[in-house]
């Protein structure tokens, strides 16, 4: 009983904390030189993009476990992350580029950021259709696995080398070339707390899923012990 | 090492036979090739859109020939007797060094044709020439490892150009970037970061295929 009350407590503080954020984005933080009204797109852009990665990189991080111990739950755990990667993958990219047609004046203009986000869109949808292609389940999980390495392996090119070599219109990413934020103390409060915020709702929803998962193979072990 | 060039001999052999690799993505580059020159036609376009077209022949090309490597080994169920003869890491140089050279020869024929039917001056050709060798490097790396995921995977051959293309991209990114730069620039410098980034893809995609191929090949 008393696990369940502290189980919702923390959700609760969760709720009220987000709603904070986004109070604070609109209310309490004043806006960047420059930008404008659409400062505000940024305190809910960035973590998006932000989670998205942290989602990819875990994908990759399960797929790895997956071919070292060879447990399907860890190709269960991989598909988990990447499926709620690219509902962040597009989140990130509609609000993308919806900031891009205030600031640059147009809603697509294959800016090395956008790429890459882009990319990222078109390695989720290469992954779930080899997944969907694969009728054997260790087959599936096996070519699954390797090809979300590999992609793995490449993607630093679009977010890192790519826009060095292009010269790019975004905005620095989270921290720029001389290690320092261009955000006043405001600013950066409100901004930290939506990427805390966010990161921990994408743990959440991966810990849900996690147990769903779970709860499926329990179920279907028993189902198998009947038969 | 020896096991692999047995296999790229094989490999070889086999095509002069059937030439059926060489002639499809051969005559798909002559055949894209027409198509961007004849749609251009006798419009003057820019050196930035020449080094975007030329990289989206190869790309392509490249992409409709290199799908067959593993493919037909399971076609012909000779994967197994493969798996007998040589360990993991051979097989993938060896078809990996299939792939090179078929991609090399297409290019030999094909980059020559595209320079002479636009008539254009490339400025800085050792640039250009790294750029094109860097480039058909890492097309091979990548596209041979993604033609052993697809000769696994049940649905033939479809697959490829969706899964390859963002494994690849990052080669015909900066391989058009640095093909525009020898294309325009006087310098004869061949160390732009582009080459540096291309170079670090190669090392990166191939050791990355490497060690992958293991869980591939061994069910």
């Amino acid at each position: 009983m008393n696990n369940k009350i502290l189980k919702y407590t923390w959700q609760g503080l969760l709720f009220i904390f987000l709603s904070l954020v986004i109070i604070g984005a609109y209310l309490y933080a004043p806006l960047a030189k420059g930008l404008g009204e659409f400062t505000r797109v940024m305190y809910f852009h960035v973590p998006v993009a932000w989670v998205t990665v942290v989602a990819f990189f875990l994908g990759a991080f399960y797929s790895v476990l997956y071919l070292r111990k060879r447990n399907i739950l860890f190709d269960y755990y991989a598909e988990a992350a990447s499926q709620l990667g690219i509902i962040f993958c597009l989140l990130a990219t509609v609000t993308g580029a919806l900031w891009a047609k205030e600031s640059w004046g147009a809603y697509w203009n294959w800016d090395p950021r956008q790429t890459s986000i882009f990319i990222l869109l078109l390695i989720y949808g290469a992954y779930f259709s080899l997944r969907s292609a694969v009728e054997v389940e260790e087959t599936k999980a096996r070519l699954s696995a390797v090809y979300s390495i590999l992609a793995f392996v490449t993607v630093p090119f679009f977010i890192f080398i790519i826009p060095r070599v292009y010269e790019s219109l975004h905005p620095d990413p989270l921290i720029n070339q001389e290690a320092k934020m261009k955000m006043d103390a405001k600013m950066l409060t409100v901004f930290l707390s939506s990427l805390g915020g966010f990161t921990i709702v994408f743990f959440w929803m991966m810990h849900l899923k996690k147990s769903l998962i779970r709860i499926k193979m329990n179920f279907q072990k028993l189902v198998n012990q009947e038969n | 090492m020896r096991n692999s060039l047995t296999i790229f001999r094989k490999d070889f052999k086999q095509e002069l036979r059937s030439k059926a690799a060489i002639n499809s993505i051969l005559l798909f580059a002559v055949v894209t090739l027409t198509a961007v020159s004849f749609s251009i036609g006798n419009f003057s376009i820019s050196d930035d859109i020449l080094a975007a077209m030329l990289w989206i022949i190869i790309l392509f090309s490249s992409m409709s020939g290199f799908s067959h490597v593993f493919l037909k080994e399971e076609e012909a169920n000779t994967a197994d007797t493969l798996k007998l003869i040589a360990g993991p890491t051979d097989i993938l140089l060896g078809k990996f060094l299939f792939n090179l050279v078929l991609l090399a020869a297409v290019l030999i024929i094909v980059t020559p044709l595209y320079v002479g039917v636009f008539n254009f001056e490339v400025k800085n050709f050792p640039l250009f020439l790294v750029t094109v060798a860097l480039g058909a490097f890492g097309l091979s790396a990548a596209g041979t490892i993604v033609a052993a995921l697809i000769a696994k995977a049940s649905s033939r051959g479809a697959l490829f150009s969706v899964m390859a293309f963002p494994i690849l991209l990052p080669v015909l990114i900066l391989g058009i970037s640095a093909t525009r730069i020898a294309f325009k620039s006087e310098s004869l410098d061949i160390l732009v970061p582009e080459i540096q980034a291309l170079f670090a893809y190669c090392v990166i995609v191939s050791t990355a295929a490497i060690m992958l191929f293991d869980f591939i090949w061994n069910d």
